[in-house]
């Protein structure tokens, strides 16, 4: 009697185990459908031609915003990847020093650090001494948000690459220079490459850093030290107007974001599956 | 010459990469020296009594946060309520219960859910999650309303709206750790407990009771993420600066007010007193993530070795 | 996979540094309440010098004001004038000039009511106080008789953001009723009472309000034209009630126009004469005596002698008030002191 009881809480548990499965991925098939649907209908080839209409004109599209993303997401990444990777190495190579523990500590901070105080930073270094607002200061804000999980993912996987490998490098009379950045880093790239794009893919649809940093433009620049419109904060605008033209766009736009952060995320996952047969096989 | 040579290169390389490390920590410490800079005003006339009253009135120069704090610390901490069930209920299901060939799709699937941008889940909670809770609003019995969680006009926007988003973006954060904790506790644990002739809920339970640390670590970790969501949270929660107990009523958080009032603060203590909630968002996220991550590695780094087979982990872990 | 992205990177890179110089661009932010006139304006004059791009960001009149101090805009906008200490904050002499006259009316949403309401000053300093909290109450009944109102709830819709939208608004209802002074006050950001929603911007409040059933807020005229929000009709200091019009507006500014102060800071709330529309305000550029940059500078007063003239007549499509011939002259006269050499 006692057992059946057990026996029945335990599946009773387990069910509500795979319940809570379900219950996690209707909102995510709830959210999809409705980017995809609304998304769809509103999408045309001119949202990527065209710039952003005045209100009550028809047509215009996000091509500035979906230009300028791209701008300061690399920015950000022009920042992050070189000294992200080379505090890797430094964590990494110098493993229990008391540096390499603080470029740890550090880095596991600045990944918790709300975004939203990242824009405040990047305002008060990027945005007020130049008196502008500018693509710069929301690349340094997204860069800076990128930078911990570019750290992180270079120490832990230079971490995995087998000691052999280094030592055979020493061996044969290369400086410590020469091993890590020829044998050691080359081995570790796939990887580090892999978590470059998931932080991209993560700053990419980043909103609140660059409300303050970035702005926005209603015309199409390249030029850096202009502010530069992004499909985030356009986004955010077109939400919250009350006008049913720009919650359109605002779909379509929220669309082409997802769709990139999701390609993004999709070839990192890719090219894990594929270092991993490699490394099996 | 040449026996020299190693070891001049070797200081080279250790300083060479060294100042990217002391960088990185530079960059922390800047954000944490220039929040203080520049909420000082606010810090010096105020003090303790900016987080213990509630009038927040830029007309007059009067600042209280009280109102932030409470309805952030509340939209958190009903959104782990709502999350924490679920999401280690997904951990247990996909390293307990999944057969193998299910296991990946279901983690794949589950991280989506951290994939997909804060911006995205706010419009969506504007046009699709409001509505939905304005009509729950509306036919929530006259009884149940007069109650004070419940207490306020159905509009919609408001505190269960908010919370109800926060969990959908916690999910992803607290189970995949919680998973990663499960993936540490070694075989023979449940194995000796199925062998005592326990049930499948008595051998698992053994398992987070043995993870117990990682797991509240993992909950904290989703507790900080919470904290510091600002687009879908300012897009949904009415942005109203008081404190209720009301599911239902319009409130504000520390992260919606510095993104709506930021850019507009015009005399220095506004500003001061805007960066003070940052500098405190910040204190309070480094806290709980020393704390979470004090747990979690309490347990010994989980699963090393597994960690090679997804690569893509690791940040999304630590994010 | 690795050269893509480093391609990808160098792309970016190369354009940014390549492109760097097109043409003369001038950002602006500031007030959401001209947002749809000053956009039109811009596009318009675009289209007439297309090496002048002006980039507006309606971010709010506080938020406008604010960046211009801290010269990160090179000009702002806003509906509510600086105040003397912001003036003084400012790194340099700022100046003011009317550009338009727009009107702040009653947005509401009620579920069943298709009539227009009628609404005196007092009544809507009560409802925004949140002393009137259902819409079936006897003060908006005895207003609008035959009109069928429902026990709903009323919801209070208001500005998250610094607004010049907020100060006209708060100025006409603290010229009528005290209390509303004293508790709320008058200003680009106040203290609201508790259990009102609030917006960002113009368009967040009439997106509220449309989406909320029960809601009332205030936005500018067009943004309650162009969403299609019910708007009502509001007492003025003749006792008439008046619908916000172009021609309402104008007739309110009419009787300031007469006496313009030389920095052009008015208030035109709660004017008198019988058809004069209560809360009217004028809209302000806001740009400083000795701008930084002498080039943009120069096409910015430009621009600003092409919209007192040429542009006046794309406001009214929009809702808004054309500027008495005399307070345009004034400006004109003003604009020279603006040091562009």
């Amino acid at each position: 009697m006692r057992d059946l009881r057990r026996r029945l809480v335990s599946h009773v548990i387990m069910m509500l185990c795979v319940l809570s499965v379900a219950l996690a991925l209707i909102p995510l098939a709830l959210v999809l459908f409705y980017v995809v649907s609304r998304g769809i209908s509103s999408l045309s080839w001119t949202f990527f031609t065209r710039m952003p209409a005045p209100v009550g004109e028809p047509g215009g599209g996000m091509a500035n915003a979906i230009v300028g993303s791209l701008l300061v997401t690399g920015i950000g990444a022009l920042f992050a990847i070189p000294v992200g990777v080379l505090a890797g190495i430094y964590a990494a190579e110098h493993r229990g020093t008391r540096l390499a523990s603080a470029v740890r500590f550090a880095a596991d901070t600045l990944n918790g650090v709300p975004s939203i105080v990242i824009g405040v930073f990047a305002y008060s270094v990027a945005v007020l001494p130049f008196q502008r607002f500018s693509a710069v200061a929301g690349g340094l804000a997204l860069g800076i948000m990128m930078l911990p999980l570019v750290t992180r993912t270079a120490e832990e996987l230079l971490l995995l690459v087998p000691a052999s490998l280094r030592e055979g490098a020493l061996a044969l009379g290369a400086t410590r220079a020469r091993a890590v950045f020829t044998v050691v880093v080359p081995a570790a790239l796939p990887g580090i490459l892999t978590g470059v794009l998931l932080a991209l893919a993560r700053v990419a649809g980043e909103t609140a850093p660059l409300l303050f940093t970035a702005f926005n433009n209603r015309f199409f620049t390249t030029d850096v030290r202009q502010p530069v419109s992004t499909l985030t904060v356009q986004i955010y605008t077109y939400a919250i107007s009350p006008y049913e033209d720009w919650h359109r766009q605002a779909w379509a736009g929220a669309l082409v974001l997802v769709a990139l952060v999701l390609t993004c995320s999709l070839l990192a996952r890719v090219v894990t599956a594929r270092m991993e047969r490699m490394r099996v096989g | 010459m040449i026996g020299s040579r190693p070891r001049s290169d070797d200081w080279l390389f250790r300083v060479g990469t060294g100042i990217f490390a002391v960088l990185v920590i530079g960059v922390v410490s800047a954000i944490a020296l220039e929040l203080y800079r520049e909420s000082r005003l606010s810090l010096h006339e105020f003090g303790w009594r900016f987080w213990q009253t509630d009038v927040w009135d830029p007309v007059a120069g009067e600042f209280g946060a009280r109102p932030f704090i409470w309805g952030t610390l509340y939209s958190s901490v009903l959104a782990l309520l709502i999350a924490t069930p679920i999401a280690l209920g997904i951990a247990v299901c996909i390293s307990e219960l999944a057969p193998r060939p299910l296991q990946r799709p279901l983690v794949f699937l589950t991280e989506l859910l951290a994939a997909i941008p804060s911006i995205v889940y706010g419009l969506w909670g504007i046009f699709v999650l409001v509505p939905l809770v304005r009509q729950l609003e509306v036919h929530t019995p006259d009884w149940l309303r007069a109650l004070p969680l419940f207490k306020g006009p159905p509009v919609g926007v408001g505190m269960l709206s908010a919370a109800i988003i926060l969990s959908i973006m916690v999910i992803p954060f607290t189970s995949s750790i919680a998973r990663e904790v499960l993936r540490a506790v070694p075989q023979s644990q449940r194995e000796g407990a199925y062998a005592l002739g326990a049930t499948r809920w008595e051998a698992i339970r053994m398992a987070l009771f043995y993870a117990r640390t990682g797991i509240i670590g993992a909950v904290m970790l989703g507790f900080g993420r919470a904290l510091g969501e600002t687009m879908a949270v300012t897009m949904v929660i009415g942005n109203t600066p008081q404190i209720s107990l009301s599911l239902f009523a319009p409130q504000y958080t520390m992260a919606a007010v510095i993104a709506n009032e930021f850019a507009e603060a015009a005399a220095d203590l506004y500003l001061h007193a805007l960066v003070e909630i940052g500098l405190v968002l910040f204190v309070i996220t480094l806290v709980i993530n020393v704390i979470s991550r004090a747990f979690i590695w309490s347990l010994g780094r989980p699963a090393r070795a597994r960690r090679t087979r997804t690569a893509a982990a690791p940040a999304l872990e630590s994010a | 996979m690795k050269r893509t992205i480093l391609v990808g990177i160098a792309t970016a890179a190369l354009a940014a540094v390549t492109l760097a110089a097109q043409g003369l661009q001038i950002n602006g932010a500031g007030a959401t309440f001209p947002a749809p006139l000053y956009t039109k304006w811009f596009a318009e004059y675009n289209r007439l010098h297309a090496d002048v791009r002006v980039n507006y960001q309606p971010v709010g009149s506080g938020a406008g004001i604010q960046q211009m101090i801290k010269k990160t805009v090179f000009f702002g906008a806003s509906d509510a004038p600086m105040t003397p200490e912001q003036l003084q904050s400012a790194p340099g002499r700022i100046l003011h000039f009317p550009t338009v006259l727009g009107a702040v009316v009653p947005v509401y949403n009620v579920p069943g009511v298709a009539q227009e309401l009628k609404f005196t000053g007092d009544l809507l300093s009560n409802i925004f106080l949140t002393k009137i909290t259902k819409w079936n109450d006897p003060q908006i009944a005895k207003l609008n008789p035959g009109v069928n109102l429902p026990a709903a709830d009323i919801t209070v819709v208001h500005r998250s953001d610094g607004s010049g939208t907020t100060y006209i608004w708060c100025d006409f209802l603290a010229k009528v009723s005290p209390e509303y002074k004293k508790t709320v006050g008058v200003a680009t950001s106040v203290k609201w009472p508790a259990n009102t929603i609030g917006g960002k911007g113009n368009e967040g409040v009439a997106g509220l309000v449309s989406q909320t059933p029960g809601a009332i807020g205030y936005v500018e005229l067009i943004y309650a034209l162009q969403t299609k929000i019910a708007y009502g009709a509001v007492q003025n200091s003749s006792g008439k009630f008046v619908k916000a019009t172009p021609e309402s507006v104008t007739a309110a500014a009419s009787a300031a126009a007469a006496q313009m102060p030389a920095d052009f800071r008015v208030s035109i709330t709660n004017p008198p004469g019988d058809a004069a529309y209560p809360a009217s305000s004028f809209t302000w550029l806001l740009l400083y005596e000795d701008p930084p940059d002498k080039k943009q500078g120069k096409a910015v007063v430009d621009f600003v002698k092409w919209a007192l003239t040429d542009g006046q007549k794309f406001a009214p499509d929009l809702g808004y008030a054309p500027l008495p011939k005399s307070v345009v002259d004034l400006e004109l006269k003003a604009l020279a002191r603006i040091k562009v050499q």
